[in-house]
């Protein structure tokens, strides 16, 4: 099996990932993102002076990436273990398919929903903008880079779902993967409470904080609805550290799902 | 070549919540099969048959032991894009079409492109499918199902097809229809390996069959060497109304049948027979040897030898279950 082939074999398997979300009506979350988005412009557009365009953003923003890391949990955990509940795995790994570059091209194919679905929400978000502020500024450019880092958290939560999934029940798997998500959002936090935590439980606190993903710098949405500018320096660690994070998480998957009997 | 060659594969998974308990699929199986055999693999539900198909196709992992296929390591990934399977009672991606799933296991199965979507549908047509083929999964019957199966199955050309419960579901047309297939790979010189219960499918297409029971392989053989086991008797059918006395001290068991009678006597009664019938001026049509049935040498080896009840009752004493 040569490498062109192996891409290509991911590739087929992330369309399939893809195809399955979109008939599966995965999609649809975008009416309802649709009607809370425009809702809330014309609401804000009638209460509120000058911070329309706060508003906007903040809300559209959040609700970006709470519909994004609900799709990636719900869909992430099922990735690989309904496939081995209804056996459709049996089919495909009897092909020239290695376990591998199952676990990657599933996950490709729904970090590619998320993209699609994200590019499709950031379009309604810059609407409703245009709804209520009447043109674009220089500092919407910024949103752009809040919408990047949400793709990047969908990453690192699409592989954290897959990696639990790969040794628990699906219902353990949204609850473990839900938890980090929220913990991971503090991560800030817990790493100024590591700082002041002394002893052992200053290691503790330590190790956690690291450990855990960190979705608060990936976070930006507040000073982007401010217009503050986003520094280069934090797009490039956010990207690599996003990228190494997901990378480790899927490796763990893909190292215990090779192992894994498909009974 | 041989085909398939298994090597002593053994299966034993962990059983138990708190007290892991080793349960034995499969004890060490020793198996050939040459290249453009049909081999049957006979055995009740829950035998080890499909496990010793999921062991050949990777999806468990022996607990000791191994195979070559067509040649090549069981392991080894070339071997996978000469083999087709059809697990048993197959499910597959229910949001998409007959075609685009064949279209998507062309695609991993490294079908060239070109070439792809004519192949797709002859094997579309050839398993009967070609009116439905636009129609999603989930709207398929069981037996539609197993049709597709059997499509993905041999969509790539593969040298070596593993069939588990092929005819399992059908009604006698789909049956029909998916012996005549196997005979069709025959005829294109296809090594064949499937597993069933049914043993009139067996009878009616294998070269040779495998039998096993209780994870344990208790004979293999071709057909006719199976079933030519004499039992010692003898059938004669002869023109008569009655069934003459002389022949009844000899032993036999005799039915009327209209003008007929069909009598079973031991063998070494057979001169006396022939004497009575000459004697009363009966007119004989036949004469055969009594030979087993299929069916006959299969509960026959499903019953435990005194050998095997002393393995299991050893297994049971180290923990280690069937």
């Amino acid at each position: 099996m040569n490498s062109g082939g192996m891409n290509s074999r991911i590739g087929y398997i992330a369309f399939n990932t893809f195809r399955e979300a979109v008939r599966d009506r995965v999609l649809y979350n975008l009416i309802a993102f649709a009607l809370l988005l425009s809702g809330a412009a014309i609401l804000v557009g009638e209460i509120s002076i000058d911070i329309e365009r706060l508003v906007v953003v903040n809300l559209g923003l959040t609700a970006v990436s709470l519909f994004g890391v609900v799709i990636a949990i719900f869909i992430g955990i099922g990735l690989v273990s309904k496939e081995i509940d209804k056996r459709t795995l049996y089919t495909v790994l009897s092909r020239p398919v290695r376990r591998w570059e199952f676990v990657v091209g599933k996950f490709f194919g729904l970090t590619g929903t998320l993209v699609v679905n994200t590019f499709l929400m950031a379009i309604g978000v810059f609407l409703a903008l245009l709804y209520v502020a009447h043109k674009f500024e220089k500092m919407d450019v910024w949103v752009l880079v809040a919408l990047y880092f949400i793709v990047l958290q969908f990453l690192i939560v699409c592989a954290l779902a897959l990696f639990f999934s790969s040794f628990s029940t699906p219902l353990m798997s949204a609850v473990f993967s839900f938890a980090l998500f929220v913990i991971g959002s503090l991560a800030e936090d817990l790493r100024g409470f590591a700082r002041i935590t002394h002893g052992v439980g200053g290691w503790v606190a330590t190790a956690i904080a690291y450990l855990v993903p960190n979705f608060s710098a990936l976070n930006v949405i507040s000073q982007v609805a401010h217009g503050d500018p986003v520094p280069g320096r934090l797009i490039l660690y956010n990207t690599v550290y996003a990228l190494l994070y997901s990378a480790m998480a899927i490796s763990g998957a893909v190292l215990i799902f090779q192992r894994r009997n498909l009974k | 070549m041989a085909a398939i060659e298994i090597l002593d594969l053994e299966k034993c998974y962990l059983v138990g919540f708190w007290r892991k308990r080793r349960k034995l699929a499969l004890r060490p199986l020793r198996l050939t099969i040459e290249e453009g055999e049909v081999f049957g693999f006979l055995g009740p539900n829950g035998a080890g048959k499909t496990t010793t198909l999921k062991l050949l196709m990777g999806l468990v992992f022996p607990t000791a032991g191994s195979a070559r296929i067509l040649g090549m390591d069981m392991d080894d990934p070339r071997v996978k894009s000469q083999i087709g399977f059809l697990p048993e009672q197959p499910y597959f991606y229910d949001h998409l079409s007959a075609r685009e799933l064949l279209n998507y296991f062309g695609q991993l199965s490294g079908v060239p492109a070109k070439g792809r979507s004519a192949r797709v549908e002859q094997m579309l047509a050839r398993v009967g499918l070609s009116d439905s083929a636009g129609m999603q999964l989930r709207k398929f019957s069981k037996g539609m199902l197993q049709r597709v199966g059997l499509a993905q199955a041999i969509l790539h050309d593969p040298k070596l097809v593993f069939l588990d419960e092929p005819m399992s579901g059908l009604d006698p047309m789909g049956r029909r229809e998916v012996r005549d297939l196997i005979q069709q790979l025959r005829h294109e010189g296809k090594t064949v390996f499937f597993s069933t219960h049914i043993l009139s499918d067996a009878e009616a297409l294998c070269d040779r069959v495998g039998i096993i029971h209780q994870g344990e392989l208790r004979g293999v053989g071709a057909i006719a060497e199976l079933t030519s086991e004499r039992q010692g008797k003898i059938e004669i059918i002869f023109h008569a109304q009655k069934v003459p006395a002389g022949l009844t001290s000899l032993g036999a068991e005799a039915r009327v049948s209209g003008d007929m009678v069909n009598a079973v006597l031991p063998e070494e009664q057979q001169d006396a027979a022939l004497e009575v019938l000459r004697r009363d001026g009966l007119k004989l049509i036949s004469l055969t040897p009594v030979r087993s049935s299929l069916e006959e040498y299969y509960i026959q080896k499903l019953r435990p030898t005194d050998v095997q009840r002393e393995v299991r009752q050893e297994d049971d004493r180290k923990g280690v279950g069937v």
